[in-house]
Protein backbone atom coordinates (compact mmCIF):
# COMPACT_ATOMS: atom_id res chain seq x y z
CA UNK A 1 0.00 0.00 0.00
CA UNK A 2 1.62 2.57 -1.09
CA UNK A 3 0.52 6.96 -0.76
CA UNK A 4 -1.01 8.59 -3.82
CA UNK A 5 -0.76 12.21 -5.13
CA UNK A 6 -3.22 13.63 -7.10
CA UNK A 7 -2.99 16.97 -8.42
CA UNK A 8 -5.13 19.32 -9.61
CA UNK A 9 -3.93 22.09 -12.38
CA UNK A 10 -6.69 25.11 -13.19
CA UNK A 11 -6.08 27.82 -15.58
CA UNK A 12 -9.17 29.13 -13.87
CA UNK A 13 -9.12 32.90 -14.00
CA UNK A 14 -12.18 34.62 -12.33
CA UNK A 15 -13.25 34.06 -8.22
CA UNK A 16 -15.00 32.29 -8.32
CA UNK A 17 -13.90 30.24 -11.23
CA UNK A 18 -15.92 27.60 -13.27
CA UNK A 19 -12.86 25.95 -14.31
CA UNK A 20 -11.56 25.15 -10.31
CA UNK A 21 -14.84 24.07 -9.67
CA UNK A 22 -14.79 21.40 -12.46
CA UNK A 23 -10.88 20.31 -11.64
CA UNK A 24 -12.61 20.29 -7.82
CA UNK A 25 -15.16 17.83 -8.69
CA UNK A 26 -13.10 15.39 -10.97
CA UNK A 27 -10.87 15.00 -7.96
CA UNK A 28 -13.53 14.16 -5.36
CA UNK A 29 -14.90 11.70 -7.87
CA UNK A 30 -11.61 10.41 -8.53
CA UNK A 31 -10.96 10.24 -4.41
CA UNK A 32 -14.16 8.61 -4.71
CA UNK A 33 -14.03 6.10 -7.14
CA UNK A 34 -10.28 4.98 -5.44
CA UNK A 35 -11.93 3.69 -2.98
CA UNK A 36 -13.62 0.84 -4.68
CA UNK A 37 -10.44 0.40 -7.12
CA UNK A 38 -8.13 0.43 -3.99
CA UNK A 39 -10.40 -1.88 -1.70
CA UNK A 40 -10.52 -4.54 -4.83
CA UNK A 41 -7.30 -3.89 -6.50
CA UNK A 42 -4.02 -2.24 -4.61
CA UNK A 43 -5.73 -1.78 -1.05
CA UNK A 44 -5.72 1.45 -0.59
CA UNK A 45 -7.08 3.08 2.58
CA UNK A 46 -8.47 6.15 0.80
CA UNK A 47 -10.43 6.84 4.28
CA UNK A 48 -6.98 7.29 5.53
CA UNK A 49 -3.75 9.50 4.79
CA UNK A 50 -3.31 7.61 1.44
CA UNK A 51 -4.39 9.68 -0.83
CA UNK A 52 -3.30 13.52 -0.74
CA UNK A 53 -5.03 15.82 -3.32
CA UNK A 54 -3.37 19.19 -4.35
CA UNK A 55 -5.12 21.94 -6.38
CA UNK A 56 -3.31 24.71 -7.94
CA UNK A 57 -4.24 27.52 -9.51
CA UNK A 58 -2.18 28.76 -12.40
CA UNK A 59 -2.88 32.52 -11.87
CA UNK A 60 -1.06 32.62 -8.52
CA UNK A 61 2.17 31.71 -10.76
CA UNK A 62 1.28 33.16 -13.83
CA UNK A 63 4.24 35.80 -13.23
CA UNK A 64 6.32 33.13 -12.70
CA UNK A 65 5.28 31.65 -15.27
CA UNK A 66 6.23 33.60 -17.98
CA UNK A 67 9.47 34.60 -15.65
CA UNK A 68 10.38 31.43 -16.32
CA UNK A 69 10.39 31.40 -20.18
CA UNK A 70 11.96 34.73 -20.52
CA UNK A 71 14.94 33.39 -18.06
CA UNK A 72 14.79 29.90 -18.23
CA UNK A 73 14.50 29.12 -14.96
CA UNK A 74 11.48 28.65 -12.36
CA UNK A 75 10.82 30.42 -9.31
CA UNK A 76 10.84 28.69 -5.90
CA UNK A 77 7.20 29.00 -5.87
CA UNK A 78 6.59 27.74 -9.76
CA UNK A 79 9.16 24.41 -9.28
CA UNK A 80 6.96 23.50 -6.22
CA UNK A 81 4.08 23.61 -8.57
CA UNK A 82 5.85 21.57 -11.60
CA UNK A 83 7.71 19.13 -8.63
CA UNK A 84 3.75 18.49 -7.82
CA UNK A 85 2.68 17.31 -10.99
CA UNK A 86 5.95 15.63 -12.07
CA UNK A 87 6.01 13.48 -9.33
CA UNK A 88 1.95 13.29 -9.34
CA UNK A 89 0.55 9.89 -9.63
CA UNK A 90 -2.48 11.52 -11.48
CA UNK A 91 -3.32 14.56 -13.00
CA UNK A 92 -6.33 16.61 -13.25
CA UNK A 93 -6.03 19.14 -15.86
CA UNK A 94 -8.42 22.00 -16.36
CA UNK A 95 -8.37 25.30 -18.69
CA UNK A 96 -11.16 27.58 -19.90
CA UNK A 97 -11.88 27.55 -23.55
CA UNK A 98 -10.45 30.52 -24.96
CA UNK A 99 -10.35 31.79 -28.39
CA UNK A 100 -11.09 28.32 -29.57
CA UNK A 101 -8.23 26.19 -27.79
CA UNK A 102 -6.95 26.55 -24.33
CA UNK A 103 -5.96 29.49 -22.28
CA UNK A 104 -2.49 30.98 -23.01
CA UNK A 105 -1.76 30.36 -19.39
CA UNK A 106 -2.54 26.93 -19.06
CA UNK A 107 -0.26 26.08 -22.36
CA UNK A 108 2.47 28.35 -20.72
CA UNK A 109 2.60 25.97 -17.68
CA UNK A 110 2.81 22.89 -19.69
CA UNK A 111 5.31 24.53 -21.80
CA UNK A 112 8.04 25.32 -19.42
CA UNK A 113 7.79 21.69 -18.10
CA UNK A 114 10.76 19.56 -19.11
CA UNK A 115 8.93 17.53 -22.11
CA UNK A 116 9.76 14.06 -20.67
CA UNK A 117 8.75 15.06 -17.26
CA UNK A 118 5.49 13.72 -17.69
CA UNK A 119 5.84 10.72 -19.57
CA UNK A 120 3.46 8.42 -18.80
CA UNK A 121 1.48 10.21 -16.27
CA UNK A 122 -2.26 9.68 -15.77
CA UNK A 123 -4.06 12.48 -16.72
CA UNK A 124 -8.16 13.35 -16.86
CA UNK A 125 -8.56 16.87 -19.34
CA UNK A 126 -11.23 19.57 -18.65
CA UNK A 127 -12.30 22.51 -19.98
CA UNK A 128 -15.01 24.79 -19.22
CA UNK A 129 -16.55 27.73 -21.76
CA UNK A 130 -19.78 29.97 -22.50
CA UNK A 131 -21.01 27.51 -24.79
CA UNK A 132 -21.21 23.70 -25.91
CA UNK A 133 -20.47 24.30 -29.33
CA UNK A 134 -16.42 24.81 -27.73
CA UNK A 135 -16.86 21.07 -26.35
CA UNK A 136 -14.48 19.74 -29.50
CA UNK A 137 -11.76 21.67 -28.21
CA UNK A 138 -10.91 19.29 -25.18
CA UNK A 139 -10.02 16.73 -28.58
CA UNK A 140 -8.34 18.82 -30.79
CA UNK A 141 -6.27 20.82 -28.78
CA UNK A 142 -5.24 19.78 -25.23
CA UNK A 143 -5.40 15.87 -25.93
CA UNK A 144 -2.64 16.16 -28.14
CA UNK A 145 -0.49 18.57 -26.51
CA UNK A 146 -0.70 15.45 -23.47
CA UNK A 147 -0.49 13.02 -26.32
CA UNK A 148 2.81 15.13 -27.31
CA UNK A 149 3.96 15.11 -23.78
CA UNK A 150 3.62 11.21 -23.83
CA UNK A 151 1.19 11.28 -20.91
CA UNK A 152 -1.50 9.04 -20.66
CA UNK A 153 -4.97 10.63 -20.86
CA UNK A 154 -8.09 8.57 -20.49
CA UNK A 155 -10.75 8.69 -23.17
CA UNK A 156 -13.52 10.53 -21.35
CA UNK A 157 -12.56 14.51 -20.97
CA UNK A 158 -15.35 16.36 -19.43
CA UNK A 159 -16.35 19.74 -20.95
CA UNK A 160 -18.82 21.82 -19.05
CA UNK A 161 -20.54 24.85 -20.45
CA UNK A 162 -22.00 27.38 -18.71
CA UNK A 163 -25.78 26.15 -19.05
CA UNK A 164 -24.09 22.49 -17.38
CA UNK A 165 -23.95 24.47 -14.07
CA UNK A 166 -28.00 25.28 -14.02
CA UNK A 167 -30.93 24.96 -16.71
CA UNK A 168 -30.60 24.06 -19.65
CA UNK A 169 -27.59 21.45 -19.18
CA UNK A 170 -27.24 17.96 -20.74
CA UNK A 171 -30.15 15.99 -19.27
CA UNK A 172 -29.33 12.67 -20.97
CA UNK A 173 -25.22 12.45 -20.43
CA UNK A 174 -25.29 14.99 -16.66
CA UNK A 175 -22.20 16.92 -16.08
CA UNK A 176 -21.90 14.63 -12.95
CA UNK A 177 -22.56 11.57 -15.02
CA UNK A 178 -19.43 12.64 -17.35
CA UNK A 179 -16.70 13.56 -14.09
CA UNK A 180 -17.72 10.38 -12.91
CA UNK A 181 -16.82 8.72 -15.93
CA UNK A 182 -13.76 10.29 -16.03
CA UNK A 183 -12.57 9.68 -12.77
CA UNK A 184 -13.67 6.35 -13.02
CA UNK A 185 -11.22 5.70 -15.83
CA UNK A 186 -8.43 7.90 -13.95
CA UNK A 187 -8.48 5.95 -10.58
CA UNK A 188 -6.96 2.20 -11.94
CA UNK A 189 -4.15 4.42 -13.60
CA UNK A 190 -3.64 6.79 -10.03
CA UNK A 191 -3.59 3.10 -8.20
CA UNK A 192 -1.18 1.43 -10.04
CA UNK A 193 1.33 4.51 -10.60
CA UNK A 194 4.23 4.06 -8.67
CA UNK A 195 5.03 7.88 -9.84
CA UNK A 196 4.96 9.56 -6.40
CA UNK A 197 7.41 7.07 -5.02
CA UNK A 198 9.84 7.12 -7.63
CA UNK A 199 13.02 8.65 -7.02
CA UNK A 200 14.35 10.58 -9.88
CA UNK A 201 17.81 11.52 -10.62
CA UNK A 202 18.21 15.14 -12.28
CA UNK A 203 21.48 14.14 -13.75
CA UNK A 204 20.83 10.19 -14.75
CA UNK A 205 22.94 9.84 -17.86
CA UNK A 206 21.92 7.54 -20.74
CA UNK A 207 23.36 4.24 -20.20
CA UNK A 208 24.23 4.47 -23.56
CA UNK A 209 26.68 7.58 -22.94
CA UNK A 210 30.33 7.14 -23.63
CA UNK A 211 32.90 9.88 -22.96
CA UNK A 212 34.76 9.49 -25.70
CA UNK A 213 32.21 8.67 -28.25
CA UNK A 214 31.62 5.68 -30.30
CA UNK A 215 35.27 5.01 -30.93
CA UNK A 216 37.94 4.40 -28.94
CA UNK A 217 41.30 6.65 -28.53
CA UNK A 218 44.39 4.62 -29.49
CA UNK B 1 43.11 30.84 -7.25
CA UNK B 2 42.21 33.07 -10.70
CA UNK B 3 39.58 35.55 -11.07
CA UNK B 4 38.74 37.25 -14.54
CA UNK B 5 36.04 38.32 -16.73
CA UNK B 6 34.06 36.84 -19.31
CA UNK B 7 31.99 38.61 -22.27
CA UNK B 8 29.15 37.84 -24.33
CA UNK B 9 30.02 40.19 -26.91
CA UNK B 10 26.92 41.69 -27.45
CA UNK B 11 26.06 44.94 -29.15
CA UNK B 12 22.98 45.99 -27.03
CA UNK B 13 21.90 49.85 -27.37
CA UNK B 14 22.12 51.72 -24.08
CA UNK B 15 18.92 52.12 -22.53
CA UNK B 16 19.41 55.00 -20.63
CA UNK B 17 20.86 57.00 -23.84
CA UNK B 18 19.31 55.48 -26.71
CA UNK B 19 23.32 54.91 -28.14
CA UNK B 20 23.92 52.03 -29.92
CA UNK B 21 27.83 51.18 -30.53
CA UNK B 22 28.97 50.14 -34.08
CA UNK B 23 30.51 46.72 -34.30
CA UNK B 24 33.64 48.72 -34.73
CA UNK B 25 33.66 50.32 -31.57
CA UNK B 26 32.03 47.00 -29.40
CA UNK B 27 35.21 45.38 -30.96
CA UNK B 28 38.10 48.24 -29.81
CA UNK B 29 36.07 48.53 -26.26
CA UNK B 30 35.97 44.50 -26.11
CA UNK B 31 39.91 44.88 -26.27
CA UNK B 32 40.46 47.75 -24.06
CA UNK B 33 38.30 45.84 -21.22
CA UNK B 34 40.54 43.24 -21.84
CA UNK B 35 43.64 45.59 -21.53
CA UNK B 36 41.63 47.19 -18.56
CA UNK B 37 41.57 43.58 -16.77
CA UNK B 38 45.53 43.05 -17.11
CA UNK B 39 46.17 46.92 -15.76
CA UNK B 40 43.89 46.14 -12.63
CA UNK B 41 45.25 42.84 -11.89
CA UNK B 42 42.54 40.16 -13.25
CA UNK B 43 44.22 36.57 -14.32
CA UNK B 44 41.95 35.82 -17.27
CA UNK B 45 39.93 37.59 -19.85
CA UNK B 46 37.24 34.95 -21.91
CA UNK B 47 35.43 35.89 -24.87
CA UNK B 48 32.37 34.05 -26.23
CA UNK B 49 31.54 32.81 -29.92
CA UNK B 50 28.29 33.73 -31.90
CA UNK B 51 27.57 34.04 -35.66
CA UNK B 52 24.99 36.00 -35.56
CA UNK B 53 24.48 39.56 -34.88
CA UNK B 54 24.16 41.61 -32.17
CA UNK B 55 26.87 39.86 -30.98
CA UNK B 56 30.84 40.76 -32.49
CA UNK B 57 32.88 37.81 -31.40
CA UNK B 58 32.79 35.03 -33.97
CA UNK B 59 36.46 34.86 -34.37
CA UNK B 60 37.89 34.77 -30.47
CA UNK B 61 41.56 33.42 -31.68
CA UNK B 62 42.28 36.78 -33.58
CA UNK B 63 40.59 38.99 -30.78
CA UNK B 64 42.84 37.15 -28.23
CA UNK B 65 45.66 36.80 -30.39
CA UNK B 66 45.32 40.68 -30.60
CA UNK B 67 44.93 41.13 -27.07
CA UNK B 68 48.40 38.97 -26.41
CA UNK B 69 50.18 41.29 -28.31
CA UNK B 70 49.28 43.94 -25.77
CA UNK B 71 49.54 41.77 -22.31
CA UNK B 72 51.91 39.91 -20.35
CA UNK B 73 50.44 38.44 -17.90
CA UNK B 74 46.77 38.07 -18.62
CA UNK B 75 45.07 34.18 -19.62
CA UNK B 76 43.02 34.62 -23.14
CA UNK B 77 40.40 32.11 -22.79
CA UNK B 78 36.95 31.92 -24.10
CA UNK B 79 33.41 31.43 -22.74
CA UNK B 80 33.12 29.18 -24.85
CA UNK B 81 34.19 27.75 -27.99
CA UNK B 82 31.71 26.02 -29.94
CA UNK B 83 33.08 22.71 -29.94
CA UNK B 84 29.79 21.32 -32.10
CA UNK B 85 29.91 23.47 -34.89
CA UNK B 86 33.60 23.95 -34.90
CA UNK B 87 35.83 21.96 -37.00
CA UNK B 88 38.00 20.27 -34.30
CA UNK B 89 41.25 20.56 -36.54
CA UNK B 90 40.48 23.94 -36.70
CA UNK B 91 40.31 24.78 -32.78
CA UNK B 92 43.88 22.77 -32.28
CA UNK B 93 45.46 24.82 -34.98
CA UNK B 94 44.13 28.30 -34.20
CA UNK B 95 44.75 27.90 -30.35
CA UNK B 96 48.43 25.80 -30.92
CA UNK B 97 48.70 28.84 -32.91
CA UNK B 98 47.31 31.62 -29.52
CA UNK B 99 49.35 29.03 -27.56
CA UNK B 100 53.08 29.81 -29.06
CA UNK B 101 52.02 33.44 -29.57
CA UNK B 102 51.37 34.34 -26.25
CA UNK B 103 53.99 32.42 -25.06
CA UNK B 104 51.31 29.77 -23.43
CA UNK B 105 48.79 32.53 -21.72
CA UNK B 106 46.07 30.72 -22.94
CA UNK B 107 43.22 28.02 -22.37
CA UNK B 108 39.95 27.11 -23.64
CA UNK B 109 36.18 26.58 -22.36
CA UNK B 110 34.37 24.21 -24.81
CA UNK B 111 30.50 24.43 -25.00
CA UNK B 112 28.00 23.67 -27.50
CA UNK B 113 26.29 27.06 -27.78
CA UNK B 114 22.44 27.06 -27.57
CA UNK B 115 21.65 29.93 -30.63
CA UNK B 116 19.84 26.69 -33.27
CA UNK B 117 20.13 28.33 -36.24
CA UNK B 118 24.13 28.26 -35.50
CA UNK B 119 23.46 24.38 -36.17
CA UNK B 120 22.18 23.99 -39.78
CA UNK B 121 24.39 27.30 -40.66
CA UNK B 122 27.28 25.01 -40.10
CA UNK B 123 25.96 21.80 -41.02
CA UNK B 124 24.87 20.41 -38.26
CA UNK B 125 21.71 19.19 -36.13
CA UNK B 126 21.35 20.52 -32.54
CA UNK B 127 19.56 17.43 -31.56
CA UNK B 128 22.79 15.59 -32.03
CA UNK B 129 24.10 18.68 -29.90
CA UNK B 130 26.35 16.12 -27.52
CA UNK B 131 27.42 13.69 -29.53
CA UNK B 132 29.11 16.53 -31.26
CA UNK B 133 30.32 17.68 -28.21
CA UNK B 134 31.57 14.13 -27.40
CA UNK B 135 32.88 13.30 -30.76
CA UNK B 136 34.36 16.48 -31.89
CA UNK B 137 36.42 16.92 -28.65
CA UNK B 138 37.58 13.32 -28.50
CA UNK B 139 39.49 13.96 -32.01
CA UNK B 140 40.46 17.48 -30.65
CA UNK B 141 42.53 15.86 -27.41
CA UNK B 142 44.40 13.54 -29.99
CA UNK B 143 44.38 16.19 -32.26
CA UNK B 144 46.91 17.72 -29.93
CA UNK B 145 47.88 14.82 -27.66
CA UNK B 146 49.59 12.75 -31.03
CA UNK B 147 51.68 13.95 -33.24
CA UNK B 148 50.06 11.61 -36.11
CA UNK B 149 46.31 11.09 -36.07
CA UNK B 150 44.23 8.57 -38.01
CA UNK B 151 40.82 9.13 -37.34
CA UNK B 152 36.72 8.64 -38.24
CA UNK B 153 34.08 9.41 -36.75
CA UNK B 154 30.56 10.41 -37.67
CA UNK B 155 30.57 14.35 -37.95
CA UNK B 156 33.60 15.07 -39.96
CA UNK B 157 35.47 13.73 -42.96
CA UNK B 158 38.01 11.37 -41.94
CA UNK B 159 41.35 11.69 -41.06
CA UNK B 160 44.58 9.62 -42.34
CA UNK B 161 48.04 10.47 -41.51
CA UNK B 162 47.20 14.08 -40.44
CA UNK B 163 49.38 16.42 -37.99
CA UNK B 164 47.80 19.41 -36.88
CA UNK B 165 50.21 22.40 -36.55
CA UNK B 166 51.80 23.67 -35.07
CA UNK B 167 52.58 21.40 -32.38
CA UNK B 168 51.29 22.55 -28.95
CA UNK B 169 53.84 25.16 -27.03
CA UNK B 170 56.29 22.66 -25.09
CA UNK B 171 54.33 19.97 -26.40
CA UNK B 172 51.79 20.85 -24.02
CA UNK B 173 48.68 22.15 -25.18
CA UNK B 174 45.96 24.13 -23.73
CA UNK B 175 44.17 23.21 -20.45
CA UNK B 176 40.42 22.60 -21.61
CA UNK B 177 37.55 23.82 -19.65
CA UNK B 178 33.95 22.49 -20.61
CA UNK B 179 31.20 24.78 -19.60
CA UNK B 180 27.56 23.89 -19.34
CA UNK B 181 24.27 24.83 -17.66
CA UNK B 182 22.60 22.19 -17.21
CA UNK B 183 23.91 19.30 -19.38
CA UNK B 184 25.07 16.36 -16.68
CA UNK B 185 26.81 14.74 -19.80
CA UNK B 186 29.11 17.48 -20.26
CA UNK B 187 30.26 17.39 -16.78
CA UNK B 188 30.63 13.70 -16.95
CA UNK B 189 32.58 14.50 -20.31
CA UNK B 190 34.91 16.94 -18.01
CA UNK B 191 35.07 14.31 -15.63
CA UNK B 192 36.43 11.78 -17.67
CA UNK B 193 39.26 13.46 -18.97
CA UNK B 194 40.16 14.95 -15.81
CA UNK B 195 39.71 18.74 -17.44
CA UNK B 196 37.83 21.65 -15.79
CA UNK B 197 34.45 21.96 -15.52
CA UNK B 198 33.08 25.42 -15.74
CA UNK B 199 29.52 25.99 -14.38
CA UNK B 200 27.93 29.53 -15.82
CA UNK B 201 26.07 29.87 -12.54
CA UNK B 202 24.48 32.79 -13.62
CA UNK B 203 21.20 32.37 -15.07
CA UNK B 204 20.40 29.79 -12.67
CA UNK B 205 19.78 29.55 -9.13
CA UNK B 206 22.63 28.38 -6.87
CA UNK B 207 21.11 25.22 -5.65
CA UNK B 208 21.15 23.67 -9.79
CA UNK B 209 25.17 24.76 -9.54
CA UNK B 210 25.80 23.20 -6.48
CA UNK B 211 24.45 20.04 -7.75
CA UNK B 212 26.03 20.38 -11.33
CA UNK B 213 29.12 20.75 -9.36
CA UNK B 214 29.06 18.00 -6.61
CA UNK B 215 28.52 15.74 -9.76
CA UNK B 216 31.52 16.52 -11.71
CA UNK B 217 33.33 16.45 -8.39
CA UNK B 218 32.15 12.87 -7.78
CA UNK B 219 32.99 11.67 -11.43
CA UNK B 220 36.61 13.56 -11.65
CA UNK B 221 37.10 11.24 -8.52
CA UNK B 222 35.74 8.21 -9.77
CA UNK B 223 37.77 8.43 -12.62
CA UNK B 224 41.12 8.41 -10.74
CA UNK B 225 42.20 11.98 -11.37
CA UNK B 226 42.43 12.82 -7.49
CA UNK B 227 40.24 13.18 -4.57
CA UNK B 228 36.38 14.55 -5.35
CA UNK B 229 38.05 18.39 -3.36
CA UNK B 230 40.34 18.31 -6.01
CA UNK B 231 38.32 18.87 -9.34
CA UNK B 232 38.73 21.93 -10.95
CA UNK B 233 36.32 24.12 -10.89
CA UNK B 234 35.37 27.74 -12.30
CA UNK B 235 32.28 29.77 -11.80
CA UNK B 236 30.61 32.59 -13.72
CA UNK B 237 29.41 35.70 -11.63
CA UNK B 238 27.26 38.68 -12.32
CA UNK B 239 27.65 41.86 -10.47
CA UNK B 240 27.28 45.32 -10.86
CA UNK B 241 28.95 48.01 -8.41
CA UNK B 242 28.86 51.59 -7.09
CA UNK B 243 30.52 52.63 -3.46
CA UNK B 244 26.85 53.07 -2.54
CA UNK B 245 25.06 49.81 -2.87
CA UNK B 246 21.90 52.17 -3.80
CA UNK B 247 23.59 54.11 -6.39
CA UNK B 248 24.31 50.74 -8.28
CA UNK B 249 20.44 49.59 -7.76
CA UNK B 250 19.25 52.74 -9.32
CA UNK B 251 22.02 53.11 -11.59
CA UNK B 252 21.79 49.43 -12.80
CA UNK B 253 18.42 48.38 -12.94
CA UNK B 254 17.24 50.11 -16.49
CA UNK B 255 20.18 48.05 -17.98
CA UNK B 256 18.47 44.68 -16.11
CA UNK B 257 14.66 45.61 -16.88
CA UNK B 258 16.23 46.11 -20.78
CA UNK B 259 19.02 43.17 -20.56
CA UNK B 260 18.34 41.01 -23.74
CA UNK B 261 18.49 37.33 -21.48
CA UNK B 262 16.15 38.42 -18.72
CA UNK B 263 14.89 41.82 -19.10
CA UNK B 264 11.10 42.55 -18.97
CA UNK B 265 11.32 39.42 -16.98
CA UNK B 266 11.20 39.04 -12.74
CA UNK B 267 12.07 42.12 -10.90
CA UNK B 268 16.11 42.49 -10.16
CA UNK B 269 15.25 41.88 -6.66
CA UNK B 270 13.31 38.57 -7.13
CA UNK B 271 16.47 37.55 -9.70
CA UNK B 272 19.35 38.91 -7.72
CA UNK B 273 17.50 36.50 -5.23
CA UNK B 274 17.26 33.67 -7.27
CA UNK B 275 20.50 33.96 -8.85
CA UNK B 276 23.84 34.98 -8.70
CA UNK B 277 23.76 38.66 -9.77
CA UNK B 278 24.30 40.60 -7.09
CA UNK B 279 24.35 44.54 -7.38
CA UNK B 280 25.56 46.52 -4.99
CA UNK B 281 28.85 47.36 -3.09
CA UNK B 282 31.66 46.20 -3.26
CA UNK B 283 31.65 44.75 0.29
CA UNK B 284 28.10 43.37 -0.94
CA UNK B 285 30.07 41.78 -4.04
CA UNK B 286 33.07 40.65 -1.66
CA UNK B 287 30.40 38.28 0.71
CA UNK B 288 27.82 37.34 -2.11
CA UNK B 289 31.01 35.53 -4.22
CA UNK B 290 33.12 34.12 -1.09
CA UNK B 291 29.51 32.48 -0.19
CA UNK B 292 29.66 30.57 -3.44
CA UNK B 293 32.12 28.81 -1.37
CA UNK B 294 29.92 27.66 0.65
CA UNK B 295 28.39 25.58 -1.99
CA UNK B 296 30.86 24.28 -4.62
CA UNK B 297 33.84 23.78 -2.01
CA UNK B 298 36.73 25.57 -2.87
CA UNK B 299 37.71 26.35 -6.54
CA UNK B 300 40.21 27.27 -8.82
CA UNK B 301 38.44 30.09 -11.18
CA UNK B 302 36.10 32.90 -10.78
CA UNK B 303 34.65 35.25 -13.57
CA UNK B 304 32.94 37.88 -13.96
CA UNK B 305 29.88 38.78 -16.68
CA UNK B 306 30.54 42.85 -16.74
CA UNK B 307 30.30 43.93 -20.18
CA UNK B 308 26.98 43.32 -21.39
CA UNK B 309 22.90 45.03 -21.76
CA UNK B 310 23.68 48.30 -23.46
CA UNK B 311 26.81 49.22 -20.88
CA UNK B 312 29.15 51.97 -21.70
CA UNK B 313 32.54 51.61 -22.02
CA UNK B 314 33.50 54.03 -19.38
CA UNK B 315 31.09 52.28 -16.88
CA UNK B 316 32.47 49.13 -17.35
CA UNK B 317 36.10 49.98 -16.97
CA UNK B 318 34.71 52.09 -13.82
CA UNK B 319 33.20 48.64 -12.80
CA UNK B 320 36.73 46.55 -13.68
CA UNK B 321 38.33 49.39 -11.34
CA UNK B 322 36.15 48.61 -8.69
CA UNK B 323 36.63 44.90 -9.22
CA UNK B 324 40.12 44.96 -9.23
CA UNK B 325 40.94 47.07 -6.58
CA UNK B 326 38.57 46.86 -3.83
CA UNK B 327 36.93 43.05 -4.47
CA UNK B 328 39.26 40.93 -5.53
CA UNK B 329 42.09 41.54 -3.37
CA UNK B 330 40.03 40.73 -0.80
CA UNK B 331 38.63 37.84 -2.69
CA UNK B 332 42.14 36.50 -3.26
CA UNK B 333 42.47 36.63 0.62
CA UNK B 334 39.37 35.41 2.51
CA UNK B 335 39.38 32.78 -0.44
CA UNK B 336 42.91 31.41 0.99
CA UNK B 337 41.90 31.25 4.21
CA UNK B 338 41.61 27.43 5.36
CA UNK B 339 41.99 26.25 1.76
CA UNK B 340 43.29 23.09 2.15
CA UNK B 341 46.42 23.09 0.87
CA UNK B 342 45.97 19.79 -1.43
CA UNK B 343 43.13 21.56 -3.63
CA UNK B 344 45.64 22.70 -6.78
CA UNK B 345 45.40 25.99 -8.08
CA UNK B 346 44.02 26.37 -11.57
CA UNK B 347 45.84 24.59 -14.11
CA UNK B 348 48.77 27.53 -16.22
CA UNK B 349 50.92 26.44 -19.01
CA UNK B 350 54.08 26.82 -16.88
CA UNK B 351 51.96 24.39 -14.07
CA UNK B 352 51.08 21.70 -16.56
CA UNK B 353 54.72 21.72 -17.99
CA UNK B 354 56.48 21.04 -14.40
CA UNK B 355 53.76 18.18 -14.18
CA UNK B 356 54.78 16.96 -17.39
CA UNK B 357 58.14 16.69 -16.86
CA UNK B 358 57.94 15.34 -13.39
CA UNK B 359 56.17 12.73 -14.80
CA UNK B 360 58.81 11.98 -17.33
CA UNK B 361 61.09 12.41 -14.55
CA UNK B 362 59.84 9.75 -12.68
CA UNK B 363 59.38 7.03 -15.50
CA UNK B 364 63.10 7.89 -16.61
CA UNK B 365 64.03 6.84 -12.96
CA UNK B 366 61.81 3.20 -13.58
CA UNK B 367 59.11 4.08 -11.71
CA UNK B 368 55.80 1.96 -11.88
CA UNK B 369 54.22 4.88 -13.51
CA UNK B 370 51.13 3.61 -15.81
CA UNK B 371 49.39 5.78 -18.33
CA UNK B 372 45.92 6.45 -17.15
CA UNK B 373 43.92 3.11 -18.42
CA UNK B 374 41.31 4.85 -20.92
CA UNK B 375 38.31 2.57 -21.05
Amino acid sequence: MSAKNLVVISAGLSQPSSTRMLGDRLAAATVEALKTVGADETGIDVDGDDVTVQTFELRDVATDIMNNMLTGFPSPKLQKVIDAVTSADGLIAVTPIFTTSYSGLFKSFFDVIDTEALTGLPVVIGATAGTPRHSLALDYAIRPMFMYLHANVVTTAVFAASEDWGSGADTVKTLPERIERAASELAPLVAASTRSSQVRDPFAIDGSLSPVGGFQPS
Amino acid sequence: MQFGIFTVGDVTTDPTTGYTPTEHERIKNTVAIALKAEEVGLDVFATGEHHNPPFIPSSPTTTLGFIAAQTTRLILSTSTTLITTNDPVKIAEDFSVLQHLSDGRVDVMLGRGNTGPVYPWFGEDIRQGIPLAIEKYALLRRLWDEDVVDWEGKFRTPLQGFTATPRPLDGVPPFVWHGSIRSPEIAEQAAYYGDGFFSNHIFWPAEHTAKMIAFYRQRFEQYGHGDASQAIVGLGGQVFMRKNSQDAVNEFRPYFDNAPVYGHGPTMEDFTSQTPLTVGSPQEVIDRTLGFRDYVGDYQRQLFLMDHAGLPLKTVLEQLDLLGEEVVPVLRREFAVNRPADVPDAPTHASLVAARDAADAVSEDGADVKPVEVK
